[in-house]
């Protein structure tokens, strides 16, 4: 039987919201507080949801402790605590939690492989979320 | 077609293990929920059902009964119980968190009659949660 599992990861960065292709006045238009010079940050929610058939032997759709290891080792890791337009994926991006919620899906999708990667979910703040399914339906 | 989402909690102990596993095996994929003594969760568990609303209650379903199932085939079952020991599907069946909605939905599908069961969720803790649609 197909069962859908939901896990979810916190982790807290900083950003500025700035297009170089923009003028200030631009800038300051589309993105408002957001384009504050010296950024700001957000304790960020992570919610990844993989599916598949739930094994006869183990139970799971997949091992907890794989899919924690991978997010850990390959998203907490690398994003807690950092400013996030000093890193390489938003070299040429704008860090929105939009375009945080691609670079995630795609980490996952690239490096996880224990399980069909169904969603993932971005909370930017309490009021704020954004979901990604690649090019994959969203089922709520 | 209008989705109406009721909730419940309960709390229950469990471990994980499979007596078809070594000893070694089940150490090494369950971990610490292989602790045979157990251990225990808040379960919060959440039943969506899909109707159409019935023009003279404006109810897609009569939630009293809805309640009244869920504490009937779920919650008393499963309510401060040690699954593998008191909960028959549980016997041979290893009590995760995705067989915890599987097996709610089973209980609870053939005894709803209005109002068709749409997803049943089941958070072990408020970071991780399992899905069931009634997907082969
Ligand atoms: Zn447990």
């Amino acid at each position: 039987m197909k069962a859908y599992l939901t896990r979810r990861y916190r982790f807290s960065a900083s950003h500025r919201l700035h297009s170089p292709e923009m003028s200030a006045e631009e800038n300051r238009a589309a993105y408002g507080k957001c384009n504050n010079p010296y950024g700001h940050g957000h304790n960020y929610f992570l919610e990844v949801t993989v599916s598949g058939q739930v094994a006869e032997n183990t139970g799971m759709v997949c091992n907890l402790a794989d899919l924690d290891g991978f997010v850990k080792a390959e998203i907490v890791e690398k994003f807690d605590l950092q400013n996030l337009n000093t890193m390489q994926e938003f070299a040429d991006v704008v860090p929105t939690t939009e375009n945080l919620c691609v670079t995630l899906y795609q980490i996952l999708q690239r490096g996880f492989s224990q399980a069909h990667l169904e969603k993932i979910r971005v909370e930017e703040t309490m009021m704020n979320s954004f979901e990604y399914a690649g090019g994959g339906k969203i089922r709520h | 077609m209008v989705y109406l989402t009721r909730k419940a909690e309960f709390a229950a102990s469990h471990y994980y293990h499979n007596p078809n596993f070594t000893a070694e095996e089940n150490q090494r994929i369950f971990g610490k929920c292989n602790n045979p003594n157990g251990h225990g969760h808040n379960y919060t568990l959440e039943v969506t059902v899909k109707g159409e609303i019935n023009p003279q209650s404006g109810f897609v379903v009569d939630l009293k009964e809805l309640k009244e199932v869920l504490n009937r085939e779920v919650l008393d079952a499963m309510d401060h119980r040690f699954l593998n020991k008191e909960v028959p599907e549980f016997f041979a069946k290893v009590p995760t968190t995705e067989n915890l909605a599987i097996v709610a939905w089973q209980r609870l599908a053939p005894k709803l009659k209005a109002a068709q069961l749409h997803r049943v969720r089941v958070y072990e803790t408020p970071d991780l949660f399992a899905d069931f649609y009634g997907e082969a």
